[in-house]
C-alpha cells in the first residue's frame, strides 16, 4: 500500500535533526494543503526583553513546511534542494503561542517546483498572520535521491 | 540586567558579546562573531543540532536562513545608530551551494540607511569567501 502523505511527510521530517530540536511537527498534509506546527519555547526567542521569536525560527519553519510539501506531493521520493526563499514578516509573533505554517505546491514543473506559504497564530476565533513566503526548489531527480534516505522514509524511523 | 540594559551598555562600552549572550536563538544555534575594527566577522561553528539532511549531512536551510538574519540585524545594532533592535521587514535568500556539516561564516553589507529602512546584504560562505553557499538581502525598519 503506498504511504499516505501525511505519513511521507512526517517521516521526512523525522529525518531533519533542526526540526527534532525544535519540535516541528506535521498536523496534517493533502493534495492542497500542508500545515505544520512549531511549538513556542524559550529556546527560540530572538528578543528576550519581549518573548517574540527569532524571525530565524520562523524562516526554518516555512523553508521545512514547503520543502516537505514538495516532498509529499511529488510522485516519487525526490530530496529537492531550496533555490531561493521570499519571505515577508507582517508583524511580531505574539509570545507563548504556537506558529503553525500553511503550505501549498502552486506548480510543479520539469526542473522546478513553486511553493507559498503563511505563518500564523491563532488567539480564540483570530488568524493572526505572522509572516508570508516564496520558496522555490530544485528538482534533481528520483535517481540522485540516496538509496539510505530513501529506506528511511519506506520503512520509518528517525535517524 | 535587561535586554535593554545590555543593549544599552553595549553601546557604550563597544562590546556585544554580553548582549549576543542574552539571545536565546543565537545561543541555539551557536551563533558566535569577532569584529576587526568596523568590520565584523560572524560564524555558526560546526554543530550537529544544526543538521537539515542527515545522510549528505548538510546544515538545515533555514539555520542558514537565520544565521544570516540573526547577523545582519547585529550587525545593524554595532555599525548603525539604532537604539533598538532592528526590525525584519523582509529577507530575500539565494541557495547557491549545500552547507557543509562544518564552519559557516557571513559578513554584512549596509547598502543604504534611511531614516526608517535600512537595506542589508548578507553573504555565507564556507570554504573561501569567493564561492559562497548563500546570499541574501534584507530590509529592516529602524526604531530611534
Amino acid at each position: 500500500m503506498p504511504l499516505s502523505m501525511k505519513t511521507r511527510a512526517e517521516r521526512f521530517v523525522a529525518t531533519l535533526r533542526h526540526c527534532q530540536v525544535l519540535g516541528l511537527t506535521v498536523e496534517s498534509a493533502n493534495d492542497e494543503l500542508l500545515t505544520m506546527r512549531l511549538p513556542y519555547s524559550q529556546q527560540i526567542v530572538g528578543n528576550p526583553a519581549t518573548g517574540v521569536v527569532h524571525g530565524g525560527s520562523l524562516t526554518t519553519l516555512m523553508d521545512t513546511a514547503c520543502g516537505t510539501a514538495v516532498f509529499a506531493m511529488l510522485p516519487g521520493f525526490e530530496l529537492c534542494p531550496t533555490l531561493d526563499l521570499r519571505m515577508d514578516y507582517m508583524q511580531a509573533a505574539t509570545p507563548d503561542i504556537d506558529l503553525w505554517a500553511e503550505a501549498r505546491v502552486t506548480r510543479i514543473a520539469s526542473s522546478v517546483v513553486f511553493t507559498q506559504c503563511e505563518v500564523i497564530q491563532r488567539r480564540a476565533e483570530e488568524r493572526d498572520l505572522i509572516a508570508r513566503c516564496a520558496a522555490t526548489f530544485m528538482r534533481i531527480g528520483e535517481n540522485m535521491t540516496p538509496p539510505e534516505f530513501r529506506a528511511l522514509i519506506e520503512q520509518g524511523g528517525s535517524q | 540586567m535587561s535586554f535593554d540594559e545590555l543593549l544599552h551598555q553595549a553601546r557604550v562600552t563597544g562590546d556585544f558579546q554580553p548582549l549576543v549572550a542574552s539571545i536565546p536563538y543565537a545561543e541555539l544555534i551557536g551563533l558566535r562573531f569577532q569584529r576587526f575594527g568596523k568590520d565584523v566577522l560572524f560564524q555558526l561553528p560546526k554543530n550537529d543540532d544544526n543538521i537539515g539532511n542527515p545522510i549528505l549531512p548538510a546544515i538545515h536551510g533555514g539555520v542558514i536562513g537565520g544565521f544570516m538574519e540573526l547577523s545582519a540585524s547585529l550587525h545593524l545594532l554595532m555599525t548603525m545608530e539604532t537604539l533598538a533592535m532592528p526590525k525584519m521587514i523582509d529577507f530575500s535568500l539565494d541557495y547557491l551551494r549545500a552547507g557543509r556539516h562544518q564552519d559557516t561564516f557571513a559578513e554584512c553589507q549596509v547598502w543604504r540607511q534611511g531614516s526608517r529602512v535600512a537595506n542589508v546584504a548578507i553573504t555565507a560562505w564556507q570554504a573561501e569567501r569567493v564561492t559562497p553557499i548563500a546570499t541574501a538581502r534584507a530590509h529592516f525598519l529602524l526604531t530611534r
